[in-house]
């Protein structure tokens, strides 16, 4: 009944003001402009990061990367991300700005390879450099340069110390596959698929996932590359099959979480488990016996080489190097012959996140 | 307007036996520039249907909502068994004893009928089920339930479990009035009782609304319905332009002419408060 | 004694469509339950392995979490609001309460009761927007959620918190033990245990009325003397509550606390509310219901990777039983007077 009191105005400005903030902290979460992060005053050259979120540790590395070489280099580093893996409506959004900002260049984790093209090219059309970091534009070309991890070659690096592993032991291996999601994204189909190539085992159609028949594979599931993800696929697998023992994940997260199932089914002694990323954590779960071998991946390298380039291209318009493989390193603590490795100690000072 | 107020006053016909129940002097209230009702006096005697009838815009449902506490008048008074009463709430004029139906019932649809008549007055289990766990006594509200509705002569609900949205529009009425009933109430304003029913409907909920009257409980009745006023109200009270043109009975005037009254066709006959 | 003075018309015959509306408008939990055995059944057919003790254990183990944010998600939706932040409230609650006890070196239950506080707090946030703002659920919990994920991101640091790294007390959840031939953890027992306060709650107090009632038509519960505000602050803060619950359960089954967890869990929950026959407009459902809802969604899960289906008909075939579902209630909402 006070409802009927308070003014109309009152009201209304009330609702204006929790409008403004709702929305305009939407806004900031689609993309944040850190414009300045990296001071140094220098040319007011500027480059920008657009990854695709600013919450996966690995992004996090690879702006924290970017921001320091772009202090080093004296140009300032404008950095945008999506609000999730596919998010390319705020990856649009950004290049947009940038080009009104008169960046020189940008280098960009394309959450949608296709989609993103359009946006690109309208950079280009401005003369901007733009660089595809950790995963390719398709098609390739249709950015400047692409400084990427062969996600392929990761998948088959350790595809290949597994079957090292299970050969001397003279086991027949029985493999789950815990993949990011159902919608066949690249870095999804290529680490999948390169691990099944690397073990021995014939792929049919590499760009999909899920279209072998060999009897070795016990199933494969999804788990959004994270924890939680991780521990119901590997259940659902292991009651499928109980008799895995060896399972491929995309990434750290997701093999923790698959740790987990495994310890509480009390089989984490027989499974092994192989993944790629190469994060700090990632390597910790190696010395702890939690994961059998890690690719390795250098996003801070990506980085790094990315704002150099850019800044290379605003002095004197030298373009880098088309594409470019920042590399990919096995770690593991039980090496096997014919897959070079280097140990988790290793593994430790190179880490990121 | 003063000539008007002039004429407003005075003798005609009218039963009133006794001090008012509920009384209302002066009551005003604008919003900005719109004045709602503008010096409006309401008598409510014992054992009375009291029919307020107007036309759109007359201030009929500001008076009503000052009477059940739902609009706060600006100045004015009100006074209920002779003491004067200030309700801030609907739950102050509930608790004072006046009980409202409103058009739109305010029934729970998805709740049964005994979840509905003790709607925001349950009942608790006695002991520590009731204080601790707060455990409601359904089995008792449930019974009671019953009783009311015979007691107003409803019968014939299947079950007292059912969800009121199942029932019809007549019955789910008689569960909103029996809950105004029910509770010790001195007052029970009914706000356009019968405008959603049918004809036979209609006519059961008139001799609901008569059984209340009889059961000791004075009634306001604020409808358009001209054949139901005639047919159950003992005074009728006309509200024009903010105020009360006049007070009269079904035997004292005819539709037609309370009609002309209520839209000024006709001038307001005097009438003894 | 007096003759039926007032003596209304008794209800006509029938058809078999109507006394099925009829039946399934009275108890809305039947629908869901029947998808469920039926779900049951068929899975155990194709797959003997499915029903075992072992797997079913897994199934109730995998919708814990669900299951609890899908409690408090219910007793929003019954005031027919609805809450998208709550995913963000239970990842956020799990990070704090992680941090309190590592970078803050609190004991654990200390940790763990100021979690509670905070998870409560944010939900006491959307309850006092609703409610004074007079903004719609749906935009409060839009904005909220993400205010509540940045807010994670920042103090996470994007950074995972490991089990080992906590007292015993945080990932205590995930310790099983057995019943028969089943497992059960913590974490499901908790579960289990506020489902059945809440399904006393909101049948046998005052205030599970009043939360029907204010869902149901909030103009007539208002009428009716129900302080409306007061529910519907109570609802969204009860709600956070029960959310931090469901983070503190999420770090034992991760042994961690991970603020990258949970992408979909808002919508999960609601998934499963909607699943379990509650209706969206506010007024009709129960919380059996949700943990119906929940269920299913566990057991196609399960069930379809057992029986070998391609992860991507996973998602197709709850998509279609959540419209199914919201069919149903709406022609369940057709009962006529």
């Amino acid at each position: 009944m006070r409802d009927l009191f308070m003014p109309r105005a009152g009201r209304l400005v009330a609702a204006g003001c929790a409008a403004t903030l709702v929305l305009g902290t939407a806004a900031c979460g689609g993309g944040d402009s850190g414009g300045g992060d990296s001071g140094g005053g220098g040319a007011g050259t500027i480059v920008g990061l657009i990854t695709k979120t600013d919450t996966n540790p690995f992004f996090v590395k690879m702006k924290e990367g970017a921001q320091q070489q772009a202090q080093k280099q004296g140009v300032q580093l404008q950095t945008f991300a999506g609000k999730q893996d596919g998010d390319n409506e705020a990856q649009v959004q950004a290049i947009e700005n940038l080009i009104s900002a008169g960046a020189k260049g940008f280098l960009i984790t394309p959450s949608d390879s296709k989609a993103i093209v359009p946006s690109i090219d309208k950079a280009k059309q401005q003369d901007m450099l733009v660089i595809a970091l950790d995963t390719p534009t398709d098609p390739p070309d249709a950015v400047d340069a692409t400084f990427a991890t062969d996600n392929y070659q990761a998948g088959k690096l350790i595809g290949q110390w597994a079957k090292a592993k299970f050969d001397k032991g003279g086991k027949q291996a029985k493999i789950a596959l815990l993949d990011l999601n159902a919608n066949q994204v690249s870095v999804d189909v290529q680490r999948d698929q390169g691990f099944l190539e690397g073990f021995g085992i014939d792929v049919k159609d590499k760009a999909r996932i899920g279209d072998e028949s060999d009897p070795r594979i016990a199933g494969h599931d999804v788990t959004d590359g994270a924890e939680d993800g991780g521990r119901t696929a590997m259940e659902n697998l292991l009651q499928k099959d109980p008799a895995i023992n060896l399972v491929y994940t995309i990434n750290e997260p997701a093999a923790a979480g698959a740790y987990q199932a495994l310890k509480a089914a009390g089989k984490e002694k027989d499974v092994t488990i192989v993944s790629v990323d190469g994060g700090c954590p990632g390597v910790d779960n190696v010395t702890k016996k939690v994961i059998g071998a890690t690719s390795m991946q250098f996003p801070l390298k990506m980085a790094q080489m990315g704002v150099d380039a850019i800044a290379a291209y605003a002095k004197d318009g030298t373009k880098p190097e088309k594409s470019v493989d920042t590399g990919v390193q096995l770690i593991t603590d039980e090496p096997q012959d014919g897959v070079d490795s280097k140990d988790s100690a290793w593994g430790k000072q190179n880490c990121w996140g | 307007m003063s000539t008007e107020a002039a004429a407003a006053r005075g003798g005609g016909s009218a039963t009133a036996n006794g001090a008012p129940v509920l009384q209302a002097k002066n009551l005003t209230k604008r919003y900005g520039k719109v004045t709602a009702i503008d010096g409006s006096d309401l008598e409510l005697y014992p054992n009375e249907i009291l029919a307020v009838i107007g036309d759109n815009g007359a201030g009929k449902s500001s008076l009503i909502k000052a009477l059940s506490g739902a609009l706060i008048p600006d100045s004015g008074e009100i006074y209920l068994d002779g003491q004067q009463v200030h309700f801030r709430t609907p739950m102050d004029a509930r608790s004072a004893g006046i009980e409202t139906v409103y058009q739109t019932l305010a029934v729970a649809p998805g709740l049964d009928i005994a979840d509905n008549l003790f709607l925001g007055r349950e009942e608790r289990r006695p002991g520590v089920l009731g204080s601790v766990f707060r455990m409601l006594d359904r089995k008792h509200m449930r019974s009671e339930a019953k009783r009311h509705m015979n007691e107003l002569g409803v019968a014939t609900l299947q079950n007292i479990g059912q969800a009121v949205e199942s029932l019809s529009g007549g019955q789910r009425q008689a569960v909103a009035v029996a809950r105004s009933a029910a509770f010790g109430s001195k007052v029970v304003i009914l706000d356009e009782p019968t405008a959603a029913l049918g004809v036979k409907e209609g006519n059961r909920v008139l001799q609901l609304i008569r059984d209340v009257r009889d059961r000791g409980l004075p009634v306001i009745l604020i409808s358009h319905n001209m054949p139901h006023v005639f047919e159950v109200a003992d005074r009728i009270h006309i509200q024009r332009l903010g105020r009360r043109a006049t007070v009269i009975t079904p035997k004292s005037h005819s539709m037609s002419e309370a009609v002309a009254i209520m839209t000024g066709a006709a001038p307001p006959p005097p009438h003894s408060a | 004694m007096t003759t039926a003075t007032a003596d209304f018309d008794v209800r006509r015959h029938d058809s078999l469509g109507l006394r099925i509306q009829h039946v399934l408008h009275a108890n809305p939990v039947l629908g869901p339950l029947a998808v469920l055995i039926v779900a049951i059944i068929a899975f155990s057919i194709v797959n003997s392995r499915f029903f075992s003790a072992p797997n079913l254990s897994l199934v109730l183990a995998q919708v814990t979490v669900i299951a609890t944010l899908a409690l408090g998600q219910t007793l929003v939706i019954l005031t027919a609001g609805i809450d998208l932040s709550a995913g963000a409230i239970a990842v956020f609650s799990s990070i704090l309460m992680a941090n309190f006890c590592t970078k803050l070196n609190m004991p654990g239950l200390l940790a763990l009761l100021l979690g509670f506080a905070c998870g409560t707090a944010m939900g006491a946030v959307n309850g006092a927007l609703v409610t004074r703002i007079k903004l719609p659920p749906f935009i409060v919990t839009l904005g909220t959620l993400t205010i509540f994920f940045s807010l994670n991101s920042v103090v996470s640091r994007s950074e995972t918190v490991r089990g080992s790294d906590m007292p015993d007390l945080m990932t205590w959840t995930g310790t099983t033990i057995p019943i028969g031939n089943f497992r059960l953890t913590y974490g499901s027992i908790i579960m289990l245990a506020l489902f059945a306060y809440f399904f006393y709650a909101l049948s046998s107090t005052a205030w599970g009325k009043h939360v029907y009632a204010t869902g149901d038509d909030i103009e007539a519960a208002r009428l009716a003397g129900i302080q409306t505000s007061r529910v519907l602050f109570s609802v969204y803060t009860v709600a956070g509550l029960l959310y931090a619950v469901a983070g503190w359960i999420l770090i034992g089954r991760l042994a961690s606390a991970s603020p990258n967890v949970g992408v979909d869990y808002n919508l999960d929950s609601i998934t499963a509310v909607v699943l379990g026959g509650t209706s969206l407009f506010g007024g009709r459902g129960s919380v059996l219901g949700t943990l119906i809802g929940a269920l299913i969604v566990g057991v196609f899960r399960n069930g379809l990777q057992l029986a070998g289906v391609e992860v991507v008909w996973q998602g197709f075939a709850i998509g279609l039983l959540v419209l199914i579902a919201v069919s149903l209630d709406q022609w369940i909402r057709k009962v006529k007077t």
